[in-house]
């Protein structure tokens, strides 16, 4: 039979269309105009040209808070893709044990991103927190308040808290589905447990990973409110993110046309670095 | 009605421009199906794949001009331009 080609279920897709017009695009096209005018308030706007873009590039308080967060977004996806992989694969394979795990799991992911830097500023505190009394009591010094490495340490420990129960459930998910006659071919060919994970489990949990490290990389990327609540940024500016330096040029210094070019440079970084992660991981069968 | 998005003539015509892009495309994709295939690029890209690494690296080039040196942007976008053109035909 000879297919006919009908193209009009696209038809479907206007809505979706319309929605992410007015959700994404108008606000985007927006902040374009905002990025070329000096605005002192409705109806008093005056054309700049790209000062604020030339502005923004060469601002070292920029610059400094764009290397930290590629420094926090790299250590996050260091520590919680393996761990995540780890935890997903010492998970029980069914029954209640499975079931109270996933359980367990799930508990960080359901807490609000606040009340996630309440609990951390509390439990880290050194005079009524378990975690930083503790590590005081066995005699190391800890202060995230003082400390800028503490603090660094803090609100990433938090975060690996937080998500890393999101990469082991895609991670479960995508272990499960691999049919049990893989393991069965595995074993008659007598493959070592590293050698079952390398050449059966990773390149079939290639697409959960996929969904995990982007996941990961643009959460991280934007983190703000778990730092803004556990540190406020400090010590100094050891821990302001790119998201907190936005917030107090857009916000507190109500600075729109310098906070409207850094959030498309930011927006450009994620789109760069979320495109270069698709393509690899898309890319990486075809190329074999 | 669109006073809130403080329109400004120069970003008007960035996005006429995007948008006459995007309408030729399709056109030319209705016109002639392309092929994916693999030039210089280290991946195998369709047409719109190359249109949009061209426009993603001629924003960047933009940057690097204003952030890195005092040159015209003119010049930027005539080295884009050229850029996405190449991209289009070998990449």
């Amino acid at each position: 039979m000879r297919k006919i080609p009908d193209n009009r279920a696209w038809w479907l897709v206007l809505p979706v269309l319309l929605l992410v017009a007015f959700s994404a695009l108008v606000p985007l096209m927006t902040v374009v105009n905002y990025s070329v005018q000096d605005i002192f308030g409705p109806g008093n706007a005056y054309y700049v040209g790209t000062e604020w873009f030339r502005d923004v590039l060469r601002d070292e308080r920029l610059q400094a808070s764009l290397l930290r967060q590629f420094g926090f977004s790299a250590a996050v996806l260091a520590i919680e893709i393996p761990l995540g992989i780890g935890i997903a694969l010492m998970m029980p394979k069914g029954g209640i044990r499975a079931s109270l795990c996933l359980i367990l799991l799930a508990i960080p992911l359901l807490i609000p991103w606040n009340v996630v830097g309440t609990i951390w500023q509390i439990f880290a505190r050194g005079d009524i927190g378990l975690f930083g009394w503790g590590l005081n009591e066995l005699g190391l010094s800890y202060n995230y308040t003082g400390d800028p490495v503490d603090a660094w340490l803090t609100v990433l420990l938090m975060d690996v808290w937080h998500w890393t129960p999101l990469v082991a459930l895609l991670c479960y998910s995508g272990l499960r589905a691999i049919p049990e006659a893989f393991y069965q071919a595995a074993e008659i060919d007598r493959a070592s447990r590293w050698a079952v994970f390398r050449y059966i489990q990773l390149p079939r949990l290639k697409n959960v990973l996929v969904i995990a490290v982007l996941l990961r990389f643009m959460d991280s990327f934007m983190i703000y409110t778990e730092p803004f609540v556990l540190t406020g940024g400090g010590p100094g500016s050891s821990t302001t993110f790119l998201s907190q330096t936005l917030t107090t040029m857009a916000v507190g210094q109500f600075d729109l046309g310098r906070a409207a070019a850094f959030s498309l440079v930011y927006f450009l970084i994620v789109l760069l670095v979320s495109w270069l992660f698709f393509t690899a991981i898309t890319h990486m069968d075809k190329e074999r | 009605m669109l006073d809130w998005m403080n329109w400004t003539q120069p970003v008007a015509i960035f996005f006429a421009v995007i948008a006459c892009i995007l309408v030729v495309m399709s056109v030319w994709e209705l016109a002639s199906p392309c092929i994916e295939r693999r030039g210089f690029l280290p991946i195998a890209t369709t047409r719109g794949d190359r249109l949009f690494i061209g426009l993603l690296s001629a924003a960047y080039i933009h940057l690097a001009f204003l952030g890195l040196t005092e040159l015209s942007l003119w010049i930027a976008l005539a080295v884009s331009v050229l850029w996405l053109l190449i991209l289009l035909r070998w990449g």
